[in-house]
């Protein structure tokens, strides 16, 4: 393999890799389905009835 | 919430962080251990002889790397100021890099031979004495420091674990070499000359007697700064072309 | 019903505390007697100090156990790193400021191997970045997790080990760079021993946050903590790869760097623009995404984009080492990827960036009303600005300009001052009153204050970098009409005495604001009666404290 054929391979292999790593994180971000959690994972920092953990409930 | 010991939820976001953090390292550091056309083939390249080393020792000691790069870039003005750009073999014995990130004073690479040793004993002691508008601090104390040296065989006993081709001989006379460098004349700098080819041999700082001081070595290492390789024969479009 | 510790667990970490100090305090002693020079005598003799008055607390102050333990969050090592924080950054910003006036007024170096620039450089660098900006963030991750959590920091004395562990990597390391005992790699200065040192520290750290992730009563891991994690997991491996070195001797501060030229290149570089991206960056953004809302009250503008931010902005920056490195003799390829990775993390920055300003959506007037809410905002403006700046920088043509010059010094300081040292301010307002169970702020006035001062430090330190790193890249490439050079470099040097003493006046500024906080911090710490408590959010208050003038019970 030359130089030249070996980078137009790597070059496209990894455009297609990261191009559906990005996509799969837009989705996992934006898919109706994870809205509920990701509310509320950002009211996390805000909801804290007191300044103590909580305990285990056993 | 029930918890095992390793939460899965925890490990996959320190799994996933890790996989995402490894590749552009693996990707751009990797093969330049594996690619030949890394590093150059050039004639002239050799270990740095144990004065000249020990001079490196106390450059990197006093931080010399803050305020001057020893890298020459391929541009025009860099080439015409400080002479042919850098090769990646001319620091491939380096360990550590001393490449520099910074110009607070000029570069080093090539400024061996550009001075005499004269005006580096002046300038280390006082830069502003040779160049009145110099922000360099001065190194008055190096004159007057012995050089210590009784470790110098392990020095070279590292560095060829770090894969610098230093020979049994060159280990076996390290002591040695030390002192044949500012010995001019002698039997034993014809040997070191033989095993360092080019090594310059001389009482760099001026001074009387046959003890080496700190400032011996640093004058020893920046005046063999680029000499080593002959550019007269390397051809940067022959077989070096990256 | 709180859980309590049980017996064993209880004599397993008194054990494992002292049997650790006794090892250290041997190799300690080990060094201090065999060392081979005097600097790793001196630290073998700061280790077995180290370890005798550790292990003497743990065997006179053994741990209680019982129910009441872990009814509380483990504050008192954050509070440790918080005043840490204050006073390593005051020690950082007074040593940048004397190498500051050194390079406008050389006779300030003394001449003496211990003051001299390139020595006390180092010096700067390190006790900024990692003692200020490190405790910073040991001070906010542990705060946070254990929140964002609602569980108890994990372990009884690992989380002190990694508090005062790290405070002993920081002297160490200061005093070998005065010393003369350095590895010569920007930002990695210290030698292998110490390195071991920060590596075993750093380990304990991980556990203990990855331990109190494994407690946590929350289903979700709000995204700070993925900014924690990714900063702390990454800052160990390039902390590891980079730091690779061969001793001269193990009784010897003197090592090699395993690697050499090129391939050493890359390697600090990879370490060097990810400590940028980790330490000064991911470790941050935590601070920015949990202080903001929480300061605020307000919930992050969009959690989504906060998701799709973090894997892109840790995925690109790892790239970006080698636009530190265009045009010298690192292969052309790992130049490309490095720029073209350092342009397109502008988008993750800004991503991030809006994520932070819009948070404020609806309460912009808290800009106006309350000073620490506006060096938190600011900080991200400058992070906006910075982030923009850095991909400019990292195109080739124009990095052939701003390399080697003060526009690059004039960068790292708009995203150190301007970015990690605002949103550090903003935080430390913060946590002092939360910790100490204050009301509020000894004085909101004197945050104004120090707001201010910082902000016009600040901007003349950085016009000082531009006008003297520009005009120094467009100097060294000048050619008369017949084809020379037109300056030789020491009619550079005489160029820069002006920019150079703005610079270090900027410098004195930011220092000044630095100081009014250790004031302001200590007052509040004391208890002393806010002047203008009146003025002061709600949210300025300690949780317990909170709603205490409408009289409203707690629960």
């Amino acid at each position: 393999m030359t130089y030249h054929a070996a980078t137009v391979l790597s070059q496209t292999i990894a455009l297609v890799l990261f191009v559906s790593l990005f996509l799969a994180i837009v989705a996992y971000a934006f898919w109706p389905g994870n809205k509920k959690k990701f509310d509320q994972a950002a009211q996390v920092p805000l909801e804290d009835k007191s300044d103590e953990p909580e305990g285990d409930g056993r | 919430m029930k918890h095992d010991f390793f939460e899965k939820n925890s490990m996959v976001l320190l799994i996933g962080i890790l996989i995402v953090v490894s590749i552009g390292g693996l990707v751009e550091i990797a093969p330049l251990f594996l690619l030949n056309s890394t590093i150059e083939k050039v004639q002239g390249m050799r270990p740095y002889s144990p004065l000249e080393l020990a001079g490196r020792d106390i450059y990197i000691r006093e931080g010399c790397y803050n305020c001057h790069s020893q890298m020459i870039r391929s541009l025009r003005d860099e080439v015409e100021r400080y002479g042919h750009y850098s090769l990646a073999a001319e620091s491939m014995y380096d360990h550590p890099f001393q490449w520099g990130s910074k110009r607070t004073g000029p570069d080093l690479a090539r400024v061996g031979g550009k001075y005499s040793d004269n005006w580096h004993v002046d300038h280390m002691h006082n830069p502003r004495s040779v160049v009145p508008e110099s922000v360099m601090p001065g190194y008055p104390f190096l004159a007057k420091r012995k050089l210590e040296y009784g470790n110098m065989a392990e020095r070279l006993k590292t560095l060829r674990l770090t894969g610098v081709p230093y020979t049994d001989e060159m280990i076996a006379n390290a002591q040695a070499d030390v002192v044949a460098q500012i010995k001019p004349d002698s039997a034993e700098s014809k040997a070191l000359a033989e095993r360092y080819p080019k090594a310059q041999v001389r009482k760099f700082d001026g001074a009387q007697g046959d003890q080496p001081t700190e400032l011996d070595a640093m004058i020893a290492y920046l005046q063999m700064l680029g000499t080593l390789v002959d550019f007269a024969k390397f051809d940067a479009a022959g077989p070096n072309l990256r | 019903m709180k859980a309590t510790t049980s017996e064993e667990v209880i004599a397993l970490s008194g054990a494992t505390a002292t049997i650790a100090a006794v090892i250290i305090g041997a190799i300690g002693a080990v060094l201090a007697i065999f060392g081979q020079d005097e600097v790793i005598r001196l630290h073998g003799a700061l280790f077995l100090l180290a370890a005798a008055a550790g292990g003497y607390y743990v065997l006179t102050h053994p741990r209680q156990g019982g129910a009441d333990e872990q009814a509380h969050y483990m504050d008192g090592p954050i509070k440790v790193a918080t005043i840490a924080a204050v006073f390593w950054g005051i020690v950082g910003f007074l040593v940048g400021d004397i190498i500051a006036w050194q390079l406008a007024f050389p006779a300030l170096n003394f001449d003496l191997p211990w003051t001299n620039f390139g020595r006390v450089r180092p010096v700067h660098t390190s006790a900024v970045i990692f003692a200020f900006g490190g405790n910073v963030l040991l001070a906010t991750s542990l705060y946070v997790v254990q929140r964002t959590s609602r569980a108890r920091i994990a372990g009884y004395w690992s989380p002190w080990f990694v508090i005062w562990g790290y405070q002993l990597f920081i002297v160490l390391a200061a005093s070998s760079y005065v010393l003369g005992a350095t590895e010569g790699k920007e930002y990695a200065e210290p030698e292998w021993y110490i390195d071991l040192w920060l590596t075993l520290v750093w380990v304990v750290y991980l556990l203990v946050f990855l331990g109190t992730l494994w407690k946590r009563k929350e289903p979700h891991i709000y995204v700070a903590n993925w900014f924690y994690l990714a900063f702390i997991v990454t800052i160990a491996m390039l902390h590891i790869v980079n730091n690779l070195a061969i001793p001269v001797s193990f009784l010897g501060t003197k090592s090699y760097s395993l690697f050499s030229g090129v391939q050493d290149a890359m390697t600090q570089w990879w370490y060097g623009h990810n400590a940028v991206g980790f330490f000064l960056t991911a470790g941050f953004l935590g601070i920015m995404y949990y202080f903001i809302p929480k300061r605020v009250e307000r919930p992050v503008y969009s959690y989504r984009l906060s998701i799709v931010h973090f894997w892109s902005l840790i995925f690109l920056y790892i790239w970006a080492g080698p636009h530190h490195l265009h045009y010298t003799a690192l292969p052309d390829w790992t130049q490309t990827l490095g720029m073209t990775f350092s342009i397109m993390l502008w988008m993750p920055s800004w991503g991030g960036m809006i994520n932070g300003l819009m948070t404020l959506s609806g309460a912009w007037d808290r800009l106006r009303t309350d000073p620490v809410v506006r060096l938190l905002v600011v900080s991200v403006a400058f992070y906006g600005m910075s982030t923009f700046e850095g991909p400019l920088m990292s195109i080739k043509s124009v990095n052939s300009l701003s390399h080697y010059t003060d526009w690059t010094i004039g960068h790292v300081h708009s995203g150190a001052l301007g970015w990690v040292g605002m949103v550090s301010f903003g935080a430390i307002y913060c946590l002092v009153p939360w910790l100490w169970k204050r009301r509020g702020l000894y004085s909101l006035r004197l945050v104004e204050w120090h707001f201010w001062t910082a902000t016009v430090g600040i901007v003349l330190y950085i016009s000082a970098m531009w006008v003297s790193g520009i005009t120094q890249g467009l100097m060294w490439r000048a050619y008369d009409k017949l084809g020379f050079l037109k300056y030789s470099f020491v009619e550079t040097v005489e160029v820069m005495h002006w920019p150079y003493v703005i610079r270090a006046t900027g410098g004195l500024l930011f220092l000044l604001g630095a100081v009014f906080m250790a004031i302001n911090v200590w007052r509040t710490i004391r208890g002393e009666v806010s002047s203008d408590i009146a003025d002061q959010p709600e949210t300025a208050a300690a949780p317990e404290l909170r709603h205490a003038a409408t009289a409203v019970p707690a629960e």
